[in-house]
């Protein structure tokens, strides 16, 4: 599984050059656009901000209380049955509902139990490789009015499904 | 349903939290973790700025309309009810490159669009059509090609190889779209049997 890992390597070198010189060759003032996009990443931090700070006290204290250990404990049969470390499946939960909760759930996770833990990279693959359903289904229809959603979500579900076994399944196989 | 699940948490830690004798926690965990929320925000802004800074030069340089472009085939594949050279092709195309590239600002708008024009191919006006419904899948489940906010939150959080999962989150995003396209299909074929 070293394929894997050095497409992790290389994907971040390798958009940076087709970026750049696709630029250079359309004659796009690089830098410039550089710098005003850049600053959309300002602003995109600045406004999760105050969820995230909402958010990680809530976590915070759910986690210091003990309550966080208990929910863990009161899952844990479950999480046997598919393989999935505890400690994740609060995220696996929030994930569809709350982009910004899920956010503050991973910081959450990745402190506690270290990014480059097992768990950390499950965690990490597990955000990476989903999203949230719920909301996009909400704006996406209530834009245009529409109702009956059909087997919209049960599909979106699935996937999403999907994307918690295989997250697990591909961490162990790689990071081992 | 964010406002029952924060209250639930913030209500439900701090009695447990004075049930397990732990209030003195819970009371350092309150003002660490306001704190935590701002160093993580400070943490994210490197990452963040780099990755808007590079995708708007991609903006800028038509990558998005040449990536869209080979799109093309793929998208009739997907979308068998929308028209050839209808406009909801291009809206679809275009929010799904704004998603692989993880150009949110710009995906949305997109998106938006291509549910206009597919409500435009829509007849029964208040019930999602199968393009619809494989439209939002793919929304939901797109694989992007750096996951930027993940390695940031990674990298702000002292990570040794923040990029290190990309790979494992390429294969967990094509498994879950491939699942979530089948199922759509699939569905879609039960329901027609069921309208006949």
């Amino acid at each position: 599984m070293d394929i894997v890992k050095s497409l992790s390597s290389y994907a971040i070198p390798a958009i940076f050059l087709v970026v750049l010189s696709v630029g250079l060759y359309r004659g796009v003032k690089v830098y410039d656009v550089f710098i005003e996009g850049a600053k959309e990443g300002i602003t995109t931090v600045v406004k999760i901000i105050p969820p995230l700070v909402g958010l990680i006290v809530a976590i915070g204290v759910f986690r210091a209380s003990g309550a966080l250990d208990l929910l863990i404990y009161a899952v844990r049969p479950v999480t046997k049955i598919f393989n999935i470390p505890s400690e994740t499946l609060p995220l696996v939960f929030m994930r569809p509902i709350s982009g910004s909760a899920s956010l503050a759930l991973v910081s959450d996770i990745l402190k506690e139990h270290g990014p480059d833990s097992f768990i950390g990279r499950v965690t990490s693959t597990l955000m990476g490789s989903t999203e949230t359903i719920f909301y996009t289904l909400a704006v996406y229809f209530g834009a245009v009015g529409i109702k009956k959603v059909r087997y919209t979500l049960a599909a979106a579900l699935i996937a999403d499904f999907i994307s918690v076994i295989v997250s697990v399944w591909i961490c162990r196989i790689v990071f081992s | 349903m964010l406002n029952y699940i924060w209250i639930g948490m913030l209500i439900g830690g701090i009695i447990t939290g004075i049930i397990n004798g732990r209030i003195d926690e819970v009371t350092k965990a309150i003002m660490t973790s306001s704190q935590n929320a701002i160093e993580l925000s400070i943490g994210l802004l490197g990452v963040m700025c780099l990755w808007t800074g590079l995708m708007g030069i991609a903006e800028k340089s038509g990558i998005i309309k040449g990536i869209a472009k080979i799109l093309r085939p793929v998208i009739k594949l997907l979308f068998p009810d929308v028209p050839k050279d209808h406009p909801a092709t291009g809206a679809i195309v275009m929010n799904l490159v704004a998603n692989f590239l993880g150009l949110g600002n710009a995906a949305t708008p997109l998106g938006l669009k291509a549910m206009n024009e597919l409500q435009k191919l829509n007849k029964k006006k208040d019930t999602a059509t199968d393009s619809m419904s494989t439209f939002l899948v793919l929304n939901t489940s797109c694989i992007q090609f750096i996951p930027a906010t993940i390695i940031a939150v990674r990298s702000a959080t002292g990570s040794q190889n923040p990029t290190e999962v990309i790979g494992t989150i390429w294969i967990a995003t094509i498994c879950a779209t491939t699942a979530g396209v089948i199922a759509a299909k699939l569905f879609s074929l039960a329901y027609a049997k069921k309208a006949c």
